[in-house]
C-alpha cells in the first residue's frame, strides 16, 4: 500500500496520544490502536518501513510500531 | 385526509397520572385529568361530531359541531376545549344539540360544492361524514349568494371570493373552493411542523387559507411535509396520487427508508400499488409526522430506471449482458474463487449497506467473514458516524446514542453542534422546534447560520459561529469554563466516573491554552459567547447535546465525540430523561449497520474479532473458523486495490464512487479491480465501474428491520413483490450458496433470531416482539425485556464513565494563498444523500442542482454574481457549480451539497481522515473559487463516461439463457 498514507495515518494516531502525560501509556495507546484497528498487512508494511529507517514517522509512532507484534502471515 | 384505518380521538392525550371519573351519556368513563370531554367520549366509543378537531392538534373550538350539554352548566360548551371534571355529567346527543349541529352543517354545506361523487375525498371525507351524522336533509340558503365555490356569480360576473385550484406543489393540490376554514392545516403547519407557512387571511366570510404572502404553495415557505394534507378534513388539500388512484383499500405499517429518524408509516395500498404514505400516529419515533421525502418521494421505487435483471460484463468498456440469476451467482462465485486462488484469501471483500435492513447487513458481513474467510467488510458508516462508535464506546461503553427522541420533551437546554436537523432530520427537527417554542434554551455551534438559529418563534440563545475544523478547540474551551468556574457536577462525577481519568482531564482542560480568550483567534468564537454558552449548558437544567456529521467528518472526529461525552459527564447530563449525547444518524440504518457487525474489526454487537470467546461463539454457530485480526476498511480497500492486492468487491446498496471523498482516487481504485459486484436499484455511479450488476429490492419489497438513531428497531414490511424477484437478503444467501457456504433462511425473521441468539444486546429481540410493541430500542435482553429508551441509568455500560483527553490538533488541511477559502459540505431537506432516490422524484423541483454558497464579501472580491458559474479548486481536484450568494456563510467559508453526481463535490474533498476511524474530513477542504465559463475537465470526462455507460446499458443483450429466473 501507499506507505506515505500509512505513515500519515500512524502519525495522526500518535498526534492524538501525544497529549498523554505518561509516556508508556501513550506508546501503548498508539500500539494498541494499530493492533485493534489496522489490518495486519498494513501493520506489517509499516513495520517494514520502520526497519528500513522509518522516515517520516513521528517519534511516538516509531516507538509504538517498533513494539508491534505481528500475527503469522497466514492469518492476516 | 387521515389514514384509512386510524381512529382519531379528537384532542391530544393527557399526560396526568390522576384519573377522573365522569358520566357521558349515562356511561361512567375514567380518564386522565386534563382530557377533553371529546376525547373521553371517544375512548368510551361515543363519537361526538366534529370538524376542526384532531388529536394531532391542540383543540381550537371553532367548528361549533362538537357542542355538548353539561348538567348544571349553562349553554353548549365545545367538547374539544372543555376538560373533564370529576362527577361531571355530559350529554352528547339531545334534540337541542341535534338542531344546532344541523344548523351549523347547513351553513358549511351552503358554501361547499356538491360534487361528492367525483371528489377525491369521496368515501373518506369528514365533512360528508358529519353531514350524514347530523342528518342534514336540506340546504335552505341556495348557492346564489356569496360563496367560494363558483368562479362566476349567477349573473355571469367574476366571483371575487373564488380562488382557483393551486396545483403548483408536485405532490398535492390546494382547492380553496372546498375549504371550510377549520384551520387544521394552519395549525398543523404551526404546531406539528413548526414552519408557520400557512395563515388564515381576511376576516369573517372572507377568511381563507393562504400560503406565505398569498403565494402559490411551491413559491411559499411551505416545506411540503404534508402535515396540512393529512390534517385536512375535506379534499381541499389532497395528495395528487389519491386524486389519480382513488381511496386505498388496505394499509400496512412500515418504516421509512430515508434518514436516521426512522419514521413509521402506513403504506396505504390498492393491491400492490401505493396510493399514499401516511405517517403512523402510533409511530414511536415520529408520532404521526413526516417530511417531504418520507411521505412523498417514493416514486423512485417504481421508476423506469430500476434495473430488474442481473447483468454481467468482462470489462467496463463492454456492453452489459443480461443473464439469469443462476448465471449471475455462478459467475460471481467463480470470479471471487478465481481471485482468491490467484491473489490470496484476502484479495476480496464486501461493503454492507446502511440503507438495507439489519438482516441484510448481517448476512453480508457473515458472507465475508464465514464465506470469504476474511474480515474485509465495511459499511458507509465508515464515512459518516464511525467516530461516534469509537468515541462513545471509549467514554461511555456503548457505540450508540443515549436517549430516545421523546427525551427532548424534558430538556431545558438544547445544544446542537455540527447538525442541521431541520434539513437532515426534519421530523425530529420539528419536535426540537416544538420544545424550543415551549421555552427550552438553544445553543448552536456551527460555522453556518443554519435555520434553527433564527426561525419563527425560535432564536438561538448562543450561536458559536466557529471556523470549520475547530470543533475540538471549541469543545475544550467549553470544558475549560465548566472546570474553572466550578460548574462541574461533582457528585455525579464522584459516583459515576473513573476518578483518575477525571482528574487528568480536569487538569488538561483547565490549562490556559484552552481558555476561550486564548483560543478565540483560532476558533473565531468570541470568548464571552463561549463562557455564556458553557454556563447555560452546565447550569440551565437538563442539558442535551445533539450532533451530526459536522462533528464526525473531521480529522479529529473521534476526539470531538469524546469531548462531547466528557462535557455530558462533567455536568451530570447523562443517564436520565431530558439529557444525553445524541448522534443524529445520516441514513436510515446507519445505527443498524454498525450494530450488525459491519466494521472489519467487530462482530455484531461491537465485539472485537480478537476476543477469543466471542469468536468461538460465532465459529460454533457458523460452523467455520474465523479470523481474529481486523480486515480492511473502505479507504484501505482502495489503497490495496491500487497496489494490486485487492481485486474483488461485493457492494450492497452503496455508491462509493459518488459518496466517498477524492472521487478520482476512488475511481482509480475501482478501475484497478477485476470483479466489482454492485447490488442496487439503479445503475449508480459505482455500478458504472462494475462487472456484475445484481438488481436489489426497495424497502417496499421485503421484510426486515431498520434501527434508527434512537437504537429503535422497527419493522420494514413487504407491500409489493420484489421487482427483480428477490429481496436483498435472498440475493446474498444465493451468492453464499454459490460460493459453497450454506445459508438457508426461509424468512428474514429467522435471521433476526440468529442475531438475537448471538448478540447480548439483542437477546430479547424478535419480529414477534417488535410486532407486539410497535418497535423496540436495544439493549433488549433479560435485563430489559421491552427495550431501553434511556441508556446509562445508574451506571455506564462500561461501569464507570471514562474522561478522555482531547488535545486539539489542527487539521493539516490549511488555507494558503492558492487555496484561501474553506469548503464545507452538507445536505438539503428535499434531497437525500447521493440522491439516487430523491433525484428520481419531483423533489428536484426544490433542488435541481448543487450550488456553491458563498458570502457576499468573498463573492464581490472575486467578481462573482449570484448564478454565475464558479470553479472550485482544491489540492485534490476541481469542479464547477453555480454560485449562490448567501449571508448564511461566514466570510472565508463556502458550502455545497453533494446530491448530484455531476457536481463533483467529492472531486474536491481530500483523503484526509479521522485519526481513529479513517472517517473522511469532508467538512474541511481548502479551496479557491473563481468565475469560469465552462464545466471543469473532470466534469467533461464524467459526462462522457456517463454517456458511454448509459449506452452500454442501453445495448444490454440477453446472454444464452442457461438458468431460470425466479417466478
Amino acid at each position: 500500500m501507499n506507505i506515505e498514507r500509512l505513515i500519515g495515518m500512524a502519525n495522526d494516531i500518535a498526534a492524538y496520544f501525544a497529549v498523554e502525560p505518561d509516556h508508556a501509556t501513550a506508546v501503548h495507546g498508539v500500539r494498541d490502536h494499530l493492533t485493534r484497528f489496522w489490518d495486519p498487512v498494513m501493520r506489517r508494511e509499516l513495520k517494514t518501513h520502520l526497519m528500513q529507517g522509518g522516515e517520516g514517522l513521528l517519534p511516538l509512532a516509531r516507538e509504538a510500531v517498533d513494539g508491534l507484534s505481528m500475527p503469522p502471515a497466514s492469518t492476516g | 385526509m387521515l389514514s384509512i384505518v386510524e381512529i382519531d380521538y379528537g384532542t391530544p392525550k393527557a399526560k396526568s397520572q390522576t384519573m377522573v371519573a365522569l358520566q357521558i351519556d349515562g356511561k361512567t368513563v375514567r380518564v386522565p385529568e386534563g382530557t377533553s370531554i371529546m376525547r373521553a367520549a371517544a375512548q368510551a366509543g361515543i363519537n361526538i361530531p366534529r370538524l376542526c378537531a384532531s388529536e394531532m392538534l391542540e383543540p381550537f373550538g371553532s367548528c361549533r359541531l362538537c357542542l355538548v350539554e353539561v348538567e348544571g352548566r349553562k349553554g353548549y360548551p365545545a367538547s374539544c376545549t372543555t376538560p373533564v371534571a370529576a362527577g361531571m355529567s355530559v350529554s352528547t346527543q339531545t334534540p337541542k344539540l341535534a338542531d344546532i349541529r344541523r344548523g351549523v352543517m347547513e351553513l358549511y354545506i351552503s358554501d361547499h360544492p356538491l360534487d361528492c361523487l367525483t371528489c377525491p375525498a369521496n368515501g373518506h371525507c369528514e365533512l360528508q361524514d358529519m353531514a350524514g351524522v347530523v342528518g342534514l336533509r336540506e340546504v335552505r340558503y341556495g348557492y346564489d349568494g356569496e360563496n367560494h365555490v363558483y368562479a362566476k356569480k349567477s349573473d355571469g360576473s367574476a366571483n371575487p371570493l373564488f380562488v382557483p385550484k393551486d396545483e403548483s406543489n408536485p405532490y398535492f393540490t390546494f382547492d380553496p373552493s372546498k375549504c371550510i376554514a377549520c384551520s387544521r392545516c394552519v395549525r398543523a403547519c404551526d404546531e406539528v411542523q413548526g414552519t408557520f407557512a400557512l395563515t388564515i387571511q381576511g376576516r369573517g366570510f372572507e377568511s381563507k387559507v393562504a400560503a406565505s404572502q398569498d403565494n402559490r404553495f411551491l413559491d411559499s415557505e411551505c416545506v411540503s411535509c404534508g402535515a396540512c394534507v393529512q390534517a385536512c378534513p375535506t379534499a381541499t388539500l389532497s395528495e395528487k396520487s389519491l386524486i389519480d388512484k382513488g381511496q386505498a383499500e388496505h394499509s400496512v405499517i412500515t418504516t421509512c427508508a430515508y434518514c436516521g429518524v426512522g419514521c413509521s408509516f402506513r403504506a396505504e395500498m390498492k393491491g400492490e400499488e401505493i396510493v399514499r404514505m401516511v405517517p403512523n400516529k402510533d409511530g414511536q419515533a415520529n408520532h404521526g409526522h413526516s417530511c417531504v421525502k418520507g411521505r412523498f418521494a417514493i416514486g423512485y421505487a417504481t421508476h423506469p430506471d430500476r434495473i430488474t435483471t442481473p447483468m454481467i460484463r468482462a470489462k467496463i468498456s463492454d456492453p452489459w449482458k443480461v443473464v439469469s440469476w443462476e448465471q449471475a451467482f455462478a459467475h460471481v462465485a467463480s470470479e471471487f474463487k478465481r481471485l482468491q486462488a490467484s491473489y490470496g484469501k484476502h484479495s476480496i471483500g464486501g461493503i454492507t449497506s446502511s440503507r438495507c435492513t439489519n438482516e441484510e447487513t448481517y448476512l453480508v458481513q457473515k458472507l465475508v467473514r464465514a464465506g470469504f474467510g476474511n474480515n474485509n467488510v465495511d459499511t458507509c458508516a465508515r464515512v459518516c458516524h464511525s467516530p461516534t462508535g469509537y468515541g462513545l464506546k471509549a467514554t461511555l461503553g456503548e457505540s450508540a446514542g443515549t436517549q430516545d427522541f421523546d427525551s427532548i420533551e424534558q430538556t431545558d437546554v438544547v445544544l446542537v453542534i455540527g447538525a442541521n436537523p431541520t434539513d437532515a432530520h426534519p421530523v425530529f427537527g420539528s419536535q426540537m422546534k416544538r420544545r424550543l417554542r415551549a421555552g427550552a434554551k438553544l445553543i448552536v455551534i456551527d460555522p453556518r447560520r443554519i435555520d434553527l438559529v433564527r426561525t419563527p418563534h425560535i432564536r438561538a440563545d448562543y450561536h458559536l459561529k466557529l471556523k470549520p475544523g475547530t470543533n475540538v478547540a471549541v469543545l475544550n474551551t467549553l470544558a475549560h469554563v465548566i472546570v474553572t468556574e466550578g460548574l462541574v457536577d461533582r457528585d455525579f462525577v464522584a459516583q459515576r466516573c473513573e476518578p483518575e481519568a477525571f482528574e487528568k482531564w480536569r487538569a488538561f482542560v483547565a490549562q490556559d491554552k484552552y481558555s476561550p480568550e486564548t483560543m478565540e483567534a483560532e476558533t473565531g468564537v468570541p470568548a464571552a459567547l463561549v463562557r455564556g454558552a458553557a454556563r447555560l449548558y452546565a447550569s440551565g437544567g437538563n442539558g442535551a447535546i445533539y450532533y451530526g456529521l459536522g462533528v464526525t467528518e473531521h480529522a479529529q472526529g473521534s476526539t470531538a465525540v469524546m469531548a462531547i461525552a466528557n462535557l455530558a459527564m462533567a455536568t451530570g447530563n447523562i443517564g436520565r430523561e431530558g439529557v444525553g449525547v445524541n448522534p443524529l444518524r445520516g441514513q436510515n440504518n446507519v445505527q443498524g449497520s454498525c450494530d450488525m457487525g459491519s466494521f472489519p474489526h467487530e462482530f455484531p454487537g461491537y465485539r472485537h474479532v480478537g476476543d477469543a470467546a466471542t469468536r468461538a461463539l460465532f465459529e460454533k454457530d457458523w460452523g467455520v473458523p474465523l479470523l481474529g485480526e481486523p480486515g480492511l476498511r473502505i479507504p484501505n480497500m482502495f489503497e490495496a486495490a491500487l497496489d494490486g492486492s485487492f481485486r474483488g468487491l461485493y457492494i450492497e446498496g452503496e455508491d462509493i464512487a459518488q459518496s466517498d471523498p477524492d472521487t478520482q482516487h476512488v475511481t482509480a481504485a475501482l478501475s484497478a479491480m477485476e470483479c466489482i459486484v454492485v447490488q442496487d436499484l439503479f445503475l449508480n455511479e459505482t455500478a458504472k465501474y462494475a462487472h456484475v450488476f445484481l438488481p436489489g429490492s426497495s424497502f417496499l419489497e421485503k421484510d426486515g428491520t431498520f434501527t434508527n438513531a434512537e437504537r429503535r428497531v422497527s419493522r420494514v414490511r413487504k407491500v409489493m413483490a420484489p421487482k427483480a424477484g428477490y429481496a436483498d437478503w435472498e440475493i446474498t444467501q444465493k451468492l453464499a450458496q454459490a460460493m459453497g457456504y450454506p445459508m438457508n433462511y426461509s424468512h428474514a425473521s429467522e435471521i433476526m433470531d440468529e442475531i438475537a441468539r448471538l448478540t447480548p444486546t439483542f437477546h430479547g429481540m424478535s419480529f414477534d416482539k417488535i410486532d407486539r410493541l410497535g418497535s423496540v430500542q436495544w439493549p433488549c435482553n433479560e435485563d430489559h425485556p421491552d427495550g431501553t429508551p434511556v441508556m446509562h441509568v445508574g451506571e455506564f455500560v462500561r461501569g464507570k464513565g471514562r474522561f478522555m483527553l482531547t488535545e486539539y490538533v489542527p487539521t493539516s488541511e490549511k488555507v494558503d494563498a492558492e487555496h484561501p477559502l474553506i469548503l464545507t459540505t452538507g445536505r438539503i431537506l428535499s434531497q437525500y444523500n447521493v440522491g439516487a432516490q430523491t433525484r428520481r422524484t419531483a423533489n428536484v423541483m426544490w433542488h435541481d442542482e448543487d450550488r456553491l454558497e458563498i458570502h457576499p464579501h468573498d463573492a464581490e472580491e472575486r467578481g462573482i454574481a449570484d448564478g454565475d458559474w464558479v470553479g472550485i479548486r482544491s489540492r485534490s481536484g476541481d469542479t464547477v457549480l453555480h454560485a449562490m450568494i448567501s449571508e448564511r456563510m461566514q466570510p472565508g467559508v463556502v458550502y455545497t451539497t453533494f446530491h448530484f453526481p455531476g457536481s463533483g463535490a467529492n472531486v474536491i474533498t481530500t483523503e484526509n481522515s479521522d485519526w481513529a476511524t479513517n472517517c473522511p474530513e469532508y467538512k474541511v477542504t481548502a479551496v479557491q473559487v473563481t468565475r469560469v465559463s465552462q464545466p471543469s475537465d473532470w466534469q467533461k470526462r464524467f459526462h462522457a463516461f456517463s454517456d458511454q455507460q448509459q449506452a452500454l446499458l442501453d445495448q444490454a443483450q440477453p446472454a444464452d439463457t442457461l438458468g431460470q429466473s425466479p417466478a
